[in-house]
């Protein structure tokens, strides 16, 4: 068994709306060392899921269902106060805006050293000196004189770096960064992503990056998980995902990447439409009311949920369209207008 | 040892007298020297059990705790500086003055006897001037004699209004006095034997200006309490009266602060028949929220409220419609009276016929409603003099039908006065006075009924009489018609009741008099002749007389001759109410002992 | 922050001369203008049946027929530097500040605000303990258990306690706890703390609960809102994911967060407090400033009029400035400057 093994996690909100379902069958593994990608639009239930290995929705209204295997122990059926144990030291999360994520009363160093000391024995000076040690690590300049000032006080990336700090301060074997650039400016985001992988390789802890944009994990990830509507549309190495992706959901995401080369705003082959309501989703494929290519799946695309099947060369794609024509598509049509442009 | 229970033998033999000698129904009974009960058991609760010269559970017996509570507070506890009915009763307490009035019910509460001195009075020099002997073994709390110098000199810082500003004046007035003369602390080295002498010290010689025949009633005032000059402290003197009562101030008693009596060592019961002195503590409560008090009250936390003003709105009809509470209450007649001056300077009622018009068209049964009816409120007044003053007579000029007013007699008197259809004019009250609000609501419908038209004039009561009602060029240029007025005695005789309303040399231009309409010549004459009137019969003859005078003039239309709602707090014994006091009189008060 | 609260201060010092100087001129030129003599505000302060001559003698010794400014310079002038007064037989001198002495008792007033402080600051302080510790106790618990029987149950007690007058609760909890089943003091019979802390925390039970029912209904519903808010903040959910306990999320991260409305208004309730609780200190018979003011109000006694005011003035001025100061402290990123 992997280190972390999600098998069919299912994590629904009943709401006054309706059930809400925020994640509805969710499988991926990931092994110490390893980093997987996890992608998808807004709304798609990326957080949730995070959230959900890490326990948090444990005593709130949240229908949880599925298992969650870490390091061979079982976490959704597990107690609330066992999960809360293992966050912050075993598992441990980044998360997307630093500036709301850190508490405005109290300093930067006291929040890393009151991670520190939920699950350390120690004194408060030690743990100081421990926080200021994490800040240097990541690359906070002035790290003895910093840690006392509060987050306001910190310039965007800073901060987002004395968060890294403060869930690296225990040393965690899973860290789950949830849109860890998002926040922040093209450069800095480049500069996150450089520490990200520099410290998971010094840390050798399994990593999660969270993104709504692909070229975040592009360089970073071994896998990729795209993900839909609460359900994974694609998973596969990051190259199958890259190189040869097959689902029509994969490719606007792929044709939606900002580069460096282009204004963040324009948008090679957008999707049309947007994400669907996760109380009325669509019949079928989730994906056809916006896909281009519903009239290629002998009408089946409305009307029966696809399966998450492999490929031949083994990564998993959810879409009723003959493989082949996928492949065709992909090689014949949607590469080269990618590459071109 | 011994010297003590003779004393408590003669007080209770005392006090075994003067309640046989009013003749109650009750009283003789009980109360004897023999039966000291306590009496908590033997006492039935009844409606007005204590008034009208009954006494409830009298009892001789003393200890305990006697607790007062004031929902104000006093405008001071200095005898030279305070002006309250129920301050004066209390005071007693505390200090003696030459005479006193007598502890004991009813009428018989209204006879002034001597105090401090061993007998009333004597004139000499034609009424002029009155000398009094003390008794002899009288002392201060702290074991100093009491001399004549000492009562002297109590009267004489009274004299200071700019340092006792609150106190009464007749001494003032009515004294010889230096010309100058401002008082011991600024005219320390005056000389003021044309006022006041004393030749030795247990005599106390007073002139003054005219004879005066209520001298014994001036004397029982608090300004004729002893003060030791050397512990005069002027203002101050206030938180620590020097005692010469039975009881004296535990500590401080400063404004606004609770405070409690314990028992003066040094006063000699033998001294003083007129204070059984039962409770062996006396505490004081001020400023206590009046509904609240009420509530305490009923409940027996405290046994009197110290105003003697009767109960809260709020709690008249609770007590009222419960026969057990009820039974615990008094309804005493007060020396009181509720009215309305008709000032003859505005016309139309210059003439007397107009002003006749208006007390046979006023509806008094509209005037007792607006003051609460007949038992809060009080009786319906014919004339001036309550019947709790001696020489009081019902005097019953402007009679009409159940008190209801005679349009007819009205319009004929309208007719002479030239006015067939009636006028126009105002009526004044105090704005703050819901009471006189309704009150000449009340009357503005009664008159209304023979086409006298009033326009309501609420002023504020604390200018009433300084800038309006009371200032007689305001009146006129307001065209004041009416203005409804109060009055209650400053002590219960003819002369304290009568001469500030219906003396015409106390109203002053600039304002500031209670008399607001009363001008008759003859009736300040008569004034003047009961003043000096030694024989109390004669002159209780003529505060009657005057009291006709001033009806037949029709300047006053009377209205509510006032009473109070009092309730006995639980367990106490010795209850009575005196017609001097028309409270619970403070000073024989007892409490029963559990 | 020195500079910030030495020219607060500053301001508050001038906030304080003006205040004074409204009530001084609302006394004294607003009765003038209505056409008041100076006889006739003395007539006020004499007996009722006392001579023209009396009232003209007390009219001068209280400094009536000064002008305006003499008269309200005499007030400044007793306030920084003191002033002296006949007693009759002695002259005494009354120490800075003072407030002038009482038209009826001829007494400093300032002594008589000093001796009824602690009442007033008794009350206030325990009831203020009380309404705030429960007032955001049941705060909290009704947002964390948003929509439940006992959040509903407690807002509605909560409207009930905001909306019924201090002054019938005080005397329906008098007749009840006092003199129905006797395990409360009777009003009016406060003793000072250092002569029985007993007794001083047994007179003042009901009244502390009664005025803090008052005040803990808003507390709650403040702290309810706040907390709503801030236990949906992302950094609520970082403290989760640090894995702390709930209860420290909850008070350390969420209350703290919701902090910063309850500090003000608590500092300017208890400011607004400690100038005299009128209604709770009538209702209860209890000697505090309150009392006093509206003793010195009913009695037209100017200098006490104007020692209350002056002191109420104080703590409300005072209150703003810690408040605006505990701001700063409590909200880092509030500058002060
Ligand atoms: N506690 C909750 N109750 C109801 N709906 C929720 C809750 N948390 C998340 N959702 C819904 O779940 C869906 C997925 O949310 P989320 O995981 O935050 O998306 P994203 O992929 O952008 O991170 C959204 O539609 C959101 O509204
Ligand atoms: S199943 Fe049909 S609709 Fe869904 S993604 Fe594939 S082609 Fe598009
Ligand atoms: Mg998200």
């Amino acid at each position: 068994m992997s280190f972390l093994e999600v098998k069919d996690l299912r994590i629904h909100f009943p709401t006054d709306d309706g059930l809400v379902k925020s994640v509805d069958g969710l499988s991926f593994s990931l092994e110490r060392g390893k980093t997987l990608g996890i992608v998808g639009e807004s709304g798609s239930g990326k957080s949730v899921t995070s959230l959900g290995i890490l326990g948090l929705h444990k005593g709130g209204n949240a229908r949880i269902g599925g298992e969650i295997w870490l390091d061979g122990e079982e976490l959704v059926g597990a107690s609330a106060e066992h999960v809360r144990g293992l966050r912050g030291k075993k598992m441990a999360m980044i998360f997307q805006d630093p500036l709301s994520a850190m508490h405005p009363y109290y300093t930067v160093g006291d929040q890393i050293i009151e991670a520190y000391r939920i699950h350390h024995d120690v004194t408060k000076k030690v743990a100081r000196k421990h926080a200021i040690d994490m800040l240097a690590r990541v690359g906070i300049p002035q790290p003895d004189r910093r840690v006392d000032d509060y987050p306001h006080q910190f310039s965007g990336g800073m901060r987002q770096r004395a968060m890294i700090a403060m869930a690296l301060s225990c040393d965690p074997e899973l860290l789950i960064a949830d849109e860890p650039t998002t926040a922040l400016d093209v450069t800095v985001q480049a500069q996150i992503l450089d520490l990200m992988r520099d410290l998971q390789r010094e840390f050798n802890s399994a990593l999660i990056i969270i993104t709504h944009d692909l070229g975040v994990v592009a360089e970073l990830s071994d896998d990729i998980l795209v993900m839909y509507a609460g359900k994974c549309v694609e998973y596969g190495t990051a190259q199958d995902i890259f190189y040869r992706p097959e689902h029509p959901y994969t490719w606007g995401l792929l044709g939606s990447m900002p580069r460096l080369d282009r204004e963040p705003t324009e948008r090679l082959l957008p999707i049309k439409g947007s994400p669907p309501s996760l109380i009325n989703v669509p019949p079928g494929c989730a994906f056809h009311p916006r896909c281009p290519y519903l009239d290629r799946t002998d009408g089946k695309g409305d009307t029966v949920v696809p399966e998450l099947v492999p490929t031949e060369r083994g990564h998993l794609v959810r879409c009723h369209m003959p493989a082949e024509e996928r492949r065709s598509l992909w090689e014949n049509e949607i590469k080269p207008a990618l590459e071109t442009q | 040892m011994k010297k003590s229970t003779i004393a408590t033998a003669a007080v209770s033999a005392a006090l075994a007298l003067g309640l046989a000698a009013c003749g109650g129904p009750t009283q003789t009974q009980t109360g004897g020297t023999g039966q000291q009960t306590g009496g908590q058991a033997a006492a039935q609760d009844a409606f007005n059990a204590a008034n009208s010269g009954k006494v409830f559970n009298p009892s001789t017996k003393k200890g305990g705790t006697l607790k007062f509570a004031n929902s104000g507070d006093w405008d001071s506890l200095d005898p030279a500086n305070t002006y309250y009915g129920y301050a004066w009763n209390f005071g007693r307490l505390y200090y003696r003055t030459l005479t006193v009035y007598k502890t004991a019910p009813g009428a018989e509460g209204n006879e002034v006897v001597p105090d401090l001195a061993e007998s009333l009075g004597k004139p000499s020099d034609g009424g002029k001037t009155y000398t009094y002997t003390l008794k002899q073994g009288l002392k201060f709390e702290d074991g100093t004699p009491i001399t004549s110098k000492d009562v002297a000199y109590g009267v004489m810082r009274s004299f200071d209004k700019e340092t006792f500003p609150n106190g009464p004046t007749y001494l003032n007035d009515l004294l010889d006095w230096p010309k100058d003369y401002k008082g011991p602390y600024k005219t320390p080295d005056m000389d003021v034997s044309s006022a006041i002498e004393t030749p030795d010290d247990r005599t106390i010689v007073f002139h003054f200006k005219q004879p005066f025949a209520s001298v014994d009633y001036l004397m029982q005032m608090s300004p004729t309490a002893p003060v030791p000059k050397a512990k005069d402290t002027g203002t101050k003197y206030r938180e620590h009266v020097i005692s010469s009562g039975p009881y004296m101030f535990e500590g401080e008693a400063p404004a606004g602060k609770n405070f409690a009596l314990v028992r003066n060592p040094h006063w000699d019961p033998a001294t003083d028949p007129n204070r059984p002195a039962l409770p062996d503590r006396i505490e004081v409560s001020v400023n206590v929220e009046a509904n609240d008090l009420d509530n305490r009250l009923i409940n027996g936390d405290i046994h009197i409220d110290i105003a003697g003003s009767g109960m809260q709105p709020a709690s008249l009809s609770k007590v009222l419609t419960d026969p057990a509470l009820k039974a615990r209450t008094d309804n005493p007649t007060l020396s009181r009276l509720w009215y309305v001056s008709i000032p003859t300077t505005v016309k139309p009622l210059d003439n007397i016929e107009c002003r006749k018009a208006v007390m046979y068209a006023a509806d008094l049964t509209g005037y007792q409603t607006a003051y609460g009816g007949p038992v809060n409120g009080g009786d319906i007044a014919t004339n001036l003099l309550p019947p709790t003053i001696p020489g009081h007579k019902k005097i019953e000029l402007y009679q009409t039908p159940g008190y209801k007013g005679d349009v007819e007699k009205a319009k004929q008197h309208l007719q002479a006065c030239g006015q067939p259809n009636g006028f126009e004019t105002n009526i004044a009250y105090r704005a703050e006075r819901p009471k006189e609000k309704a009150t000449a609501e009340s009357l503005q419908q009664s008159l209304a009924r023979v086409g006298i038209k009033l326009t309501l004039k609420p002023y504020p009561q604390g200018e009433y009489f300084a800038q309006y009602a009371g200032n007689p060029k305001f009146v006129r240029e307001n065209n004041i018609g009416l203005a409804v007025n109060g009055w209650g005695s400053d002590w219960n005789d003819g002369y304290g009741f009568l001469q500030q309303i219906v003396d015409s040399r106390v109203i002053r231009e600039t304002g500031g008099s209670s008399n607001i309409s009363v001008r008759i010549p003859d009736v300040d004459k008569l004034l003047d002749q009961a003043a000096s009137e030694t024989d109390a019969a004669k002159r209780e003859a003529i505060w009657s007389q005057i009291d006709q005078r001033v009806m037949e003039e029709a300047v006053v239309l009377p209205g509510v001759w006032a009473k109070s709602l009092l309730m006995r707090g639980k367990g106490l014994t010795n209850v009575f109410i005196s017609d001097s006091q028309q409270m619970y009189d403070y000073v024989a008060l007892g409490v029963a002992q559990p | 922050m020195i500079t910030f609260i030495i020219r607060r201060l500053l301001a508050s010092v001038l906030m304080l001369v003006i205040v004074s100087m409204v009530t001084f001129a609302i006394f004294f030129l607003v009765p003038r203008l209505v056409g008041a003599t100076p006889e006739t505000i003395a007539t006020r302060y004499v007996g009722r049946t006392a001579t023209a001559e009396t009232v003209k003698d007390v009219a001068s010794k209280l400094g009536f027929y000064d002008p305006f400014i003499v008269q309200y310079g005499r007030f400044l002038k007793g306030v920084v530097a003191g002033a002296d007064y006949s007693t009759g037989p002695s002259v005494e001198y009354c120490a800075p500040p003072c407030f002038g002495y009482s038209f009826l008792t001829q007494r400093p007033v300032w002594p008589e605000i000093l001796d009824r402080f602690p009442v007033t600051f008794s009350l206030a302080i325990g009831a203020a303990l009380i309404w705030l510790l429960s007032g955001v106790a049941v705060g909290v618990l009704s947002a964390l258990r948003k929509g439940s029987l006992f959040d509903r149950a407690a807002m509605g007690v909560a409207l009930a306690g905001v909306s019924l007058p201090i002054f019938w609760t005080g005397l329906m909890s008098l007749v009840i706890f006092s003199y129905g089943l006797h395990i409360t003091a009777p009003g009016g019979s406060y003793v000072p703390i250092n002569v029985n802390p007993g007794q001083w925390a047994y007179s003042l039970l009901l009244p502390w609960i009664t005025l803090a029912l008052l005040f803990a209904a808003g507390y709650a519903r403040l702290t309810r809102a706040g907390m709503l808010e801030t236990m949906n903040e992302d950094y609520i959910r970082t403290a989760r994911a640090k894995g702390l306990r709930e209860r420290v999320v909850v008070t350390k991260h969420g209350l703290r967060g919701a902090l910063t409305p309850i500090v003000t208004i608590f500092g300017l309730d208890l400011g607004l407090l400690l100038g005299g609780a009128v209604l709770t200190e009538t209702a209860f018979s209890l000697p505090g400033l309150g009392r006093y003011a509206i003793q010195a109000i009913t009695d037209n006694d100017l200098p006490k009029v104007m020692g209350v005011t002056m002191v109420a003035a104080f703590f409300v001025v005072m209150a703003n400035l810690i408040v605006d100061v505990l701001y700063a402290v409590v909200d880092p990123r509030v500058r002060l400057g």
